[in-house]
């Protein structure tokens, strides 16, 4: 698993990947209520806000990791907010994206990088 | 330069895992590790506890003569009845601006002697120069830096301070009572801001963490942080200062009108006498262009404080605007308050729009609180 310093993680298999929010990320925003996804099929730029997301404190955006075109969204979590805060990197995914440049996955931050961050 | 404040819990609310955050010049817990919602939803079933100390408390004095002298002084700034305000009871009012503007709203209390004023912490220091400035002659205002502010609120608070104190299920709403802990008075008012019975309680400050710990030994109440207190204070469509009220709204137009009582009215017999009267009574004589309501939106989006409010989707016709918006837990669907500029809360239909993220969104007018309070009157 990689991750961004926006708190997402990455998890590849082959060319594709699939996003969600840190376990840190989900605790800092508190109990997610909404949770708007980007269309299917779409082409998404790095850093492109694509998801909203509200906590019953406040709403943040979510930015795509990488270039790529987003393959599904995992409407499980627009039906259940909550279930980013029990499960955030497991059911609660938020989309799989085919990368356009695979390569890039390897330089984002590893496990010992991230935590480092997060303090 | 800004200075940050702490209440004498600080280090407390740290341990028990508080999540601290700016608020009104402060550092104060927004939640604790449960969040929000359960905070949020435990009140409202049982009990929770909340450190309210950032509010300020002042002291008036009669600087000379009978006490009855600090209510007629009073009544000079707030437009509400405190001549006839039993001793030991309490009620709400607001100091108002020369344009009838909120300059915040407070509960007030007749301590016999003197009375309590409990203001906003944000506007505390505003209100002490007011009140020096307009009255100081007459009154001795001091701002207390040596007490806290607790409040206990929710279904099980009057059963969790009974273990403390006797005859706490005698006192009816508003009601204000001295009681001793450790030795030292302790004031407690049967009051709040969640639109749940319960009650608030000042104490010195060296006894406050002690009293707080005895508090939560009860397993019906838990702490809750200003999260909880906003979105239980919101689904009772109570106002917040800075977001709901402000200088420039009058409480004509916050529909506040029912606090200024008859005697303060155009026609009562200590009407008249205080800052912006002019403005209040023609506001009240001939309405006015705005009108606090409540909104649900019609989709899942929490509709936030600022977010504006259009006739048509096509967004053309401004029509008021969202003051304050969040997820209502007791609900489970969002909910918002805000202003439209009108006089009734039907001129526009019973859906209008708002502007989230450059979307128009379908939200509903309706009527508020969302959730009936249950004090015990």
């Amino acid at each position: 698993m990689k991750y961004t310093e926006e708190h997402e993680w990455l998890l590849k298999e082959g060319d594709t990947v699939t996003v969600g929010i840190t376990e840190h990320a989900a605790t800092e925003l508190g109990d997610l209520v909404f949770v708007e996804l980007p269309e299917e099929g779409i082409s998404v730029k790095k850093d492109q806000e694509i998801v909203v997301i509200e906590s019953v404190k406040a709403a943040s955006d979510i930015m795509a990791p990488l270039d790529g075109q987003i393959l599904e969204v995992n409407s499980a979590i627009v039906d259940n907010p909550t279930l980013v805060n029990e499960d955030p990197t497991g059911e609660a995914w938020f989309f799989k994206m085919k990368l356009d440049k695979p390569d890039e996955y390897d330089d984002l931050l590893d496990e010992a990088e991230y935590k480092a961050l997060i303090g | 330069m800004v200075e940050i404040n702490r209440t004498v819990l600080y280090n407390f609310h740290s341990e028990m895992g508080g999540k601290m955050v700016p608020f009104a010049g402060y550092e104060m817990p927004v939640q604790y590790g449960s969040g929000i919602m359960q905070e949020h939803l435990f009140c409202r079933e049982s009990s929770a506890l909340f450190d309210v100390s950032h509010m300020g408390q002042i002291i008036v004095r009669p600087s000379m003569g009978r006490n009855d002298s600090v209510a007629e002084q009073l009544e000079k700034l707030i437009p509400v009845d405190l001549k006839n305000l039993g001793e030991n009871r309490q009620r709400y009012g607001f100091f108002l601006n020369e344009d009838g503007g909120i300059i915040d709203d407070l509960m007030i209390t007749n301590k016999g002697d003197h009375f309590l004023i409990v203001a906003n912490a944000a506007r505390k220091e505003i209100d002490l120069k007011h009140l020096n400035e307009k009255i100081g002659e007459n009154v001795d205002a001091q701002l207390l830096d040596d007490r806290s502010l607790i409040a206990v609120q929710g279904p099980k608070s009057e059963k969790i301070l009974s273990e403390f104190f006797d005859e706490i299920s005698k006192m009816k709403f508003l009601d204000v009572r001295a009681f001793s802990y450790k030795g030292k008075e302790i004031w407690i008012s049967r009051s709040g801001y969640t639109g749940e019975d319960g009650f608030e309680i000042s104490i010195k400050d060296e006894l406050t963490e002690e009293f707080a710990t005895d508090l939560l030994k009860s397993d019906y109440v838990k702490l809750a942080g200003l999260g909880a207190r906003d979105s239980l204070r919101l689904e009772g469509s109570l106002c917040l200062y800075g977001q709901d009220i402000k200088e420039d709204i009058s409480p004509v137009e916050a529909g506040l009108t029912w606090a200024i009582q008859k005697s303060r009215r155009e026609d009562g017999e200590r009407g008249r006498n205080f800052p912006g009267a002019a403005v209040i009574y023609d506001q009240i004589r001939n309405g006015v262009e705005k009108v606090r309501i409540g909104l649900i939106p019609e989709g899942r989006a929490p509709v936030r404080g600022g977010v504006k409010l259009f006739k048509e989707q096509e967004g053309t016709s401004l029509i008021g605007e969202v003051t304050s918006g969040g997820y209502s837990p007791s609900l489970g669907h969002p909910i918002s308050m805000g202003y439209l500029f009108s006089k009734t809360r039907n001129d526009f239909g019973d859906t209008i729009f708002a502007e989230v993220r450059g979307k128009l969104l379908p939200i509903s007018v309706v009527d508020i609180p969302f959730v009936p309070n249950r004090f015990k009157r």
